[in-house]
Order: C-alpha cells, then structure tokens, then sequence
C-alpha cells in the first residue's frame, strides 16, 4: 500500500485529521460528535498513516508508547469527576464557567470528561492495533 | 420501513447465530459481531424511529420540543458500539495466539486442557 | 464503645503495613492493642458493678432498623474481659510462638479481626448487626484455623469449620429476621419485655430451631460438633482462643442472652438439657481415649460447652449462676492447658500424651501452670474449679427426681473431664525424663507467662471468690434473669451432699487416671466407632453430592460451545415459541409505521445480501468485507433514523474492525468448512427458528407503548441540567458520566489484554 501518493497524501491528512478530531470533540456537546468519535477519527488518523508510512515512522511522530494515553486519559476523567468534591458536591455534578471561551465555548467539567474519553479511547485504539500490527 | 427493520433483526440474529454454531474461530467471532449488529438494531427500532429530528436542542431552544428521536437508545448503542470494538479486538487476538500455540482454529480441537499439549 | 470495637478491624488492616514498616524480629508491642482494650472494659468494672449498663449506637442502616447499637451489661463484660484479656495473652505467647513465620503480619490482622468481631458479636444491642458480627467471626477464624494453607488437612478443616459455623449463620439469621419480625422490634435490650408476647406467637417454635441450631454450630453441640476436633489444625494460640475461650462460647453467649427472651419456657429448656447432657458425655468419653494432646482437649472442650448449655437449658437461678462461674473457671484452665499443649509441641515435636513425661525437670514453671490447671480442672478444693463444680451439683439436685438422673450424667461427665485433664495437664510432666527429652530447656518468658497467669487467676479466684462475686458474676446473672441474685459464692458450704458428690468425683477420676493408661490400642478400638459418628455421616454426604455433581457436570459440560448453544437456544426457543402461539396475538398497526422510500429498500436489500455473503463465502476475506458493509449499511441506516453520533462511531469502528480482521487473519489457517452437511442444516434450521422468533417479539414488543419519562426527562434538562444541546453526548458524559468512566475503563482493560496477549507470547518464543 506504499504508494507515493497515499503516502505524501497522509503526511497532510494526519493533521488535517486530527485537528477533525479535536474539533469533532469540542463540538460534542452542542453537535453530534463527541469524545468517542473524535478519539476513533483520531485513531483512524495514526493508523492511515502508519499504512503509508510504516509503523515505526508514525511511532515517532507520536514519540511516546500510545498506551500512556489510558491512564492518563481515566486520571483526567476522574479528576473532572471529583473536582465537585472541592465545591462540596456530589462526584460527578456538572461544574461551568460562567462566561464562555472564544472559538470553544462554554467550558465545564464535562469537556474535561469528554477530553478524558477521548485520550483513552486513542490510546485504547492505537495500543491494539499497534501491538497487532508488530506482531506480524 | 419497520417491517423491513425487524425482518432484518431476525435475518442478523439467525446469521449470528448459525455462524457462533459453526467449529471454526474465526467465524466464531463473525457470528458475535452479527448478533452484536442486530441487538443494537434492535434497541434502536424499539426506542421508536424517527426520520430527520437528530436529539440536538436546537440553537435557540432550552430544551427538545415537538416529535424528537429518543436519545436514550442512541446512547444506549454508542457505548456498546465502542465497548463491543474492545470486545473484538480481545476476542481477535486471543483467537490469534491460540492459534499460535495449538495450531488449530476448530473448536472441537480445542477442549482439552493445556496439560494435553 | 463503638470505637474500641471498631478499632480491631483499622488495626487489621493497617497492621499488615506497620509490621512490614517496622521489620523486627520482635512483635511483642503489637500486644499493646489488645491489653488497652482489656484495660477500657476493666474501667468500666465499677459501673456495671453498681448495676448500671452502659450503651452506644449509631445509626447504619435507619431504614431497616439495623444500626451499630452496643450494650455492656455483666454478660457481655465478662465475655469482652475474656475477649480481650486472653486475647492480650495469646498475642504476647504467639510473639514467640510464631517467631520469624513470615506471615506473622498477616496472622495478627486476622486475630484482632476475629477480636473485632467476638466483640462486637457480645456487646451488639441490635440483633441483626448481632448477626453480622456472629458471621464476621465465622469468617475470620476460617482464615485462623487455615494458617498454614499449604497443609492439605488444614485447609479442609478451615473449610468444614466455616461450613458447619456458616450454616448456623444462615439459621441464626432466619430466627433473627422472625424475631424481629414477630416483636417488631431489632433492640435486644428492649426484647426482654416483650417476652411473652414472642413466646404465645405461633412463630416461636421456629425461632427456638433456628436459635437452637445457630447455637448449637458454633458450639459445637451434638451432632454438629465435629468441626472443632478438626479445627485443631490451627496454630495452638488460635485453639486457645477461639476454641476454649472465645468463639466456641459464641453460641452459649447467644443462648444465654436469649435465656430472658426465649427462656423460661418449656420447649426451651427441654431441648437444651438433652443436647447438652448427650454432647457433655459423649464428648467426655470420646476425650479420656485419644492420645493426641490436642484432640483430649478438643474433646473435653465439647463437652464443657454441653456443660453449660445443659446448665442453661435448666434454666434455675442456680443454674444460670453455674453457668456464668463454669464459663469463666473453665475458659481460664482450658486456655492455660492449650497454651501449654503449645509449648510441648513447639519444644518437643509431639503431641503424643503416651510418649511425654517427666518434663517438669526441664520446664518447671510451664509443668506448675498445667498441674494448677489441672486441679481447677478436676475441681479439686481451694481451687475456682471447685466452687465450678459445687454450683453445678447444687443446680442438678434441686430439681427432684429427674435431677438424681441428671447429677448422675453430671458425674460421669466430670469424673471423664478430670482424667482428661489429668493426661493433658499432669501426665506430660510428671514421671521420668525421656533421654529424647533431656536436652530441652526452657521457652522464652514469654510464652511461659501467659498460661501461668491464667492458672494463678484460677487459683486466686478459688481461694478469694469475693474478688468476682460481686464484680463480675452477680452482674452476669442478673443480666440473664433480669432480677437481683441472692447468693454469695463460698469456698466451704459445710459436709452435705453437694462435697460428697464432688469429692466421689475426684477419687474415681484419679482412679481412673491409674487405672486407664493411655494407648494405641485404646485409641484405635475407640476409632472404630468412628463410622456411626455424625462426622462420617456428613461425609458420606459430601462424598456422594460431589459424585452426583461431577456425573450431573460432565452430561451438560461436554466442553463442546455448540452443544452449550443448541442447548440454551433450543430450550430459549421452545419457551418463546410456546409462549408465543399460545396466548399472544399478533398484529401490527400499519398507520403508525414510516414508509419506505427507495434507497431504504435498496440498503436493506444489500444488507440482506451482504448477510447471505458473511455466512455462506468460502474465502475469508470476502465474509470480512461483507460483515463491513453490514457495518456500513447500519451507518445510513443511523443516519437516516436521525442518529448522526450513532452513524458517526458505527463508520469509525466498522472500518477498525475491518482493519484488525485484515491484519490478524493474514496468516491464519485456511478458511474450511469443517462440519458435515447434516450438522449444518440442524444449525440453520435453529438459527431461523430463533431469528423468526426474535422478529415476532419485536413485532410484539413494539406495540406496547413504552413510557417516555427518562426520555422526556433527560430531553428538557439537557439544557438547563447539563448545558449541552446534543442530548446524547450530555446523557454520555453527564447524566450517566459514571457508566462511561467505567466504561472507558473497560476499555483500557481490553487494550491492556491484548497488549500483555501478544508481547506475553513475543517472550515466550523468545525464549525458546
């Protein structure tokens, strides 16, 4: 699948994904879209142009292990879980600021929640195919 | 349109079904993804289908009004879309290892205990 | 009150880590934990003294009346004095007992959660939480009694104790819930009023079995008590404490605080006085022919606790009073004679009565604590053994006719009990020295202590009985009779019969002692009658469920998945069918149905066929392909049905799935069919049944209306609750934010399975 125009093709399409996905996730919570989906366009994303280019290619452009985003995306999620705790509420009560962000809106816990689920299932993701694909 | 949905239910489930009977693996976990398609489908003609009115509050409203699709199904079936890809990929690769080590995807050679290899 | 029980189980969880902290060889200090609660309850001596009753609660579950309510009245102080008080000793003698094991961490946690939970088990107010504390026990000596788990035999009397006790559990709770229910009313301390009403319901017959059963496991009562013979295998600090002083008295606590409620009645003091007069021979005779040190204590055991329910089942103010004194003088000898069975074991290697002697030149002080034990034991005068025995005649004999028969099991019971404690307490150390045995010294101060101070309160209290009278057992009786007793303990009543029967007591017991030596082949023709015993009984039992379970296993669990399959699908099958034909009709409302325009139809139609390809292709490339555009079509299908996120992850993940299937069964094996035709026709003709079965009930399912409340919850409050606008995504990560955490959870969990899968079998070929 190492043809030359798939592979200058994804050298675009990777950022122009990504940036997709981040849009796809900040816009979830007004549009459809969402951590879930953002996280898999993400995903996709790495693994085109891991096709194209060779997985140990596109491992550096990531530079770390993709596993690490798992963690990292469950202590995030937690975190927005628990931060109502400081406020003296229940876990998981939706906290907003008053005035919304430019360009990303009105920013709550929830988007923190939803950044989490997106940092996972990437990692989720990318961890499995990754693995299998160097298995090979 | 609903008719055509539920015959496509059984037509799913029944698929699933005779592939999950069969002693190969691989078709194995085909037949789970078909019964997996088909419950999801279910779920969602059960929640009430309805055409062109997405959960979305529109830009000026508070809050869904008139005739909406139901959004409990769809989040219903987003996590199970997502958790069944986990499911998958597990069952895939356990799948392939097993393979690897006993040399066989058949089923009927499967059932002895790992002391007999 | 609430946080000295409590505190037993903070400390078994922290200890584990503090032991770990502070690697000493020496553990001794861990012992200050149970000596400053034997220090708390010995304060509050003067208040209950005075006849008050102190009490704590906190509410824990309001709603079914359950909360922590804890009550100290003289019952349950001297049962917390003994809690903590032997418990403080067998700390100090397992800190030499158990030098060094590595677990020795481990062995203090489950002790003091065993402390925790007797504690709590005498002082519970409310009798559900009494039971949990009575479960608590059961739980935490079945990890006691299996310490050392790499011994087969220990494990299975760990196990055979947990049944037997958790079985008592399961009654206790049954008469617990009937209680409550019959009063209406959860607090023990306010059942005793309503005393009369429980006892004309026509209920209390199966409170008293259920009562009767719990109480009759835990204490090893005939027929159940085989367990604790077994449970022996425990390390010696566990025997001494759970079974002479601690748990075993469990059951006769929960009959002596039910004596006000339950008692007084006829059908409960009949079926007390029989059990407790069967266990208290049958064990004293089964005890005089073992030979094993621990066994003759097992045995004699058993039969002090049938003493005592004997004792309670009659039911007397003399009774009750011998009752309270018997479980004291008798939990302070019996813990002194285990502790030094454990010292002979420990120092010599065996436990073997026949072969041990003469050790009192080697280990003077450990021979004086035992031959004190023994003569409280034996009853003999001066000793708190004695007065024991004198309040036990005097019950019996009061009692007319019967009571001649009954002073005569009596009798017979103490007569055996006194050989028993004879060959347990003075045979070992008396005579000449075994060469084997001369180079032994001396154990280190602090496993000889304990069990000398034991046999010297036993000692103390028979020479002084005025430093208990009033402190302790007045207390106890009037907490079971609910009256002030008008007695006084003596050392001397003066020459009646009551001296006569004890002194005929001890002369024929030391008779027997020199008559009756000690051998195999005693032991082995005593074994015999082993095969009538309840103990094979159950056995027998067990034997055969697990031969039907195994025969019953091996029909259903052929380890073939598709006969699992066709099995649950058939039966499945046949149920809806029947159901389905009989009794449901079908209809379908055509006006409430969208229509279908033409590039639905065209989608279903290649849905259909992409179906007919997964399941009848011959390459497997073509069936992953098809199963993709399944996948694909259930995308348009979403996103028509105003669905979009729906669509939007159904297309990421189909072209994921599709992507792992390609990169995984690149090198699998061939794609063969490899069933008959027979088989195959069997499977699709099930798997159209059931498909045509599953459409009906959706059919059928759809005609019912479904109320829409979540629905039209969740759709007006997204907005204002929330601050999303897509409903979906808001009951996602809002609403139900738990269910996704937990769900991306399961997720990293899959991912890391795959993960440790493939690189767990890149180092094994590694390796090769």
């Amino acid at each position: 699948m190492k043809t030359l125009i798939f592979k200058t093709a994804s050298n675009y399409l990777l950022p122009l994904l990504l940036l997709f996905a981040v849009f796809i996730l900040l816009r979830g919570h007004y549009l459809p879209g969402g951590g879930f989906v953002g996280g898999l366009i993400a995903s996709i994303a790495f693994v085109i142009h891991s096709f194209a280019n060779g997985l140990e290619t596109t491992r550096k452009i990531i530079k770390f292990h993709p596993g690490f985003l798992m963690p990292v995306g469950l202590t995030i999620a937690l975190v927005a879980g628990a931060a109502p705790w400081l406020f003296g509420m229940p876990f998981m009560t939706g906290l907003w600021m008053d005035e919304p962000i430019p360009v990303i809106g009105l920013v709550g816990s929830a988007l923190f929640f939803d950044t989490g689920v997106f940092l996972v299932v990437i990692g989720v993701t990318l961890t499995i195919i990754f693995t299998i694909s160097e298995g090979l | 349109m609903e008719i055509l949905l539920v015959i496509l239910i059984g037509l799913l489930y029944a698929a699933g079904i005779y592939m999950i009977l069969r002693r190969s693996l691989v078709k194995l976990i085909i037949g789970l993804i078909l019964l997996g398609n088909g419950a999801n489908m279910l779920i969602f003609l059960l929640g009430k289908i309805v055409k062109g009115k997405p959960p979305i509050i529109e830009a000026t409203g508070k809050a869904l009004e008139g005739l909406y699709a139901d959004p409990i199904p769809q989040a219903l079936i987003l996590t199970a879309i997502v958790i069944s890809f986990g499911l998958q990929a597990f069952a895939i690769i356990l799948v392939k290892r097993a393979y690897k080590v006993i040399k066989t995807d058949d089923l009927d050679e499967m059932n002895a205990t790992d002391e007999d290899l | 009150m609430l946080l000295a029980v409590l505190s037993g189980f903070f400390v078994a969880l922290g200890l584990p880590l503090i032991i770990k902290v502070f690697k000493g060889p020496n553990t001794l200090w861990v012992s200050l934990f149970p000596l400053s609660l034997f220090i708390y309850f010995i304060s509050k001596l003067p208040a209950i003294k005075d006849g008050e009753t102190l009490s704590s609660s906190w509410a824990w579950v309001p709603s079914l009346g359950i909360g922590l309510d804890f009550y100290l009245d003289g019952l349950s102080l001297l049962f917390t004095l003994l809690i903590t008080g032997i418990g403080t000793l067998v700390f100090v003698y397992t800190s030499s007992y158990l030098k060094g094991h590595i677990y020795l961490d481990r062995f203090y946690a489950y002790l003091s959660l065993f402390m925790a939970s007797m504690l709590g088990l005498v002082l519970a107010d409310n009798i559900i939480t009494l039971f949990i504390f009575w479960e608590l026990t059961s739980i935490s000596s079945f990890f006691l009694i299996g310490f050392n788990n790499d011994n087969e035999a220990s494990r299975k009397s760990a196990l055979t104790a947990l049944s037997i006790t958790g079985l008592g559990g399961f009654f206790l709770l049954t008469g617990m819930v009937t209680l409550g229910y019959v009063a209406q009313e959860y607090q023990i301390s306010a059942l005793a009023t309503l005393s009369e009403e429980i006892q004309a319901n026509a209920l209390y017959p199966l409170i008293l079995v259920m009562v009767f059963v719990a109480a009759f496991t835990k204490s090893a009562q005939f027929p159940f008590h085989f367990w604790l013979p077994g449970a022996m295998k425990a390390p010696t600090p566990v025997s001494t404490y759970l079974h002479s002083a601690t748990m075993v008295k469990a059951g006769i606590y929960l009959l002596a605080r039910f004596t006000p409620i339950l008692g007084n009645h006829e059908w409960w003091n009949g079926p007390l006085i029989i059990v407790g007069s069967i266990t208290m021979v049958y064990a004293a005779i089964h005890a005089i022919f073992r030979l094993d040190l621990k066994a003759i204590l097992a045995y004699s055991t058993i039969s002090a606790l049938g003493i005592l329910v004997f004792l309670i089942g009659l039911g007397t103010d003399e009774a009750l009073l011998a009752a309270g004194v018997f479980i004291l003088v008798h939990a302070l000898y019996k813990a002194t004679l285990f502790l030094v069975t454990g010292i002979i074991d420990h120092e010599t290697g065996t436990r073997d009565v026949s072969k041990l002697s003469g050790l009192n030149k080697v280990m003077l002080p450990v021979g004086i604590a035992a031959i004190l034990a023994a003569i409280s034991n034996a009853g003999i005068p001066a000793s708190f053994g004695f007065i024991g025995k004198d309040l036990i005649y005097e019950a019996t004999l009061h009692l007319g006719n019967m009571g001649y028969v009954l002073t005569g099991l009596a009798v017979i019971t103490n007569v055996c009990l006194l050989f028993a404690g004879f060959l347990a307490g003075i045979k070992p150390f008396i005579g000449p020295l075994p060469p084997a045995f001369s180079k032994l010294h001396l154990p280190p101060a602090t496993m000889w202590v304990p069990p000398l101070i034991l046999a010297s309160l036993g000692m103390v209290f028979g020479l002084f009985p005025m430093v208990v009278d009033t402190a302790l057992i007045k207390p106890i009786v009037s907490s079971m009779t609910l009256g002030t007793p008008t007695f006084e303990l003596k050392i001397w009543h003066g020459f009646n019969i009551v001296l006569l029967l004890s002194l005929l007591t001890i002369g024929s017991g030391i008779a027997l002692y020199f008559i009756l030596k000690p051998s195999e082949v005693l032991f082995a023709k005593a074994t015999r009658f082993e095969k009538l015993s309840p103990e094979s009984a159950v056995n027998q039992f067990a034997k055969g469920f697990v031969s039907f379970s195994s025969k019953w296993t091996n029909f259903f669990q052929n380890g073939y998945l598709r006969y699992y399959l066709i099995t649950i699908l058939s039966f499945l099958s046949l149920l809806l069918g029947y159901r389905l034909f009989y009794g449901v009709e079908i209809y379908v409302d055509t006006s409430t149905l969208s229509d279908i325009t033409l590039y639905e139809a065209v989608i279903v139609l290649i849905m259909a066929a992409a179906i007919f390809f997964t399941v009848f292709s011959k390459s497997r490339l073509t069936a992953v392909a098809s199963m993709g555009v399944v996948g694909y079509c259930f995308c348009l299908i979403f996103l028509f049905y105003s669905a979009p996120d729906l669509a939007m992850t159904q297309f990421s993940i189909d072209t994921l799935t599709v992507i792992l299937f390609v990169l995984v069964l690149y090198n699998l094996p061939k794609y063969l069919t490899l069933s008959d035709t027979r088989d195959r026709i069997r499977d699709g003709l099930l798997s159209l049944i059931f498909g045509a079965l599953i459409s009906i009930l959706t059919l059928e399912v759809m005609n019912e209306t479904v109320t829409k409340d979540i629905t039209s919850y969740y759709a007006e409050n997204a907005y204002i609750l929330g601050k999303g606008k897509n409903v979906v995504n808001v009951i996602l990560v809002d609403f139900r934010g738990f269910d996704t955490m937990v769900e991306i959870t399961v997720l990293a969990i899959a991912a890391l399975g795959v993960f440790s899968l493939l690189k767990l079998r890149l180092k094994s070929i590694e390796k090769e």
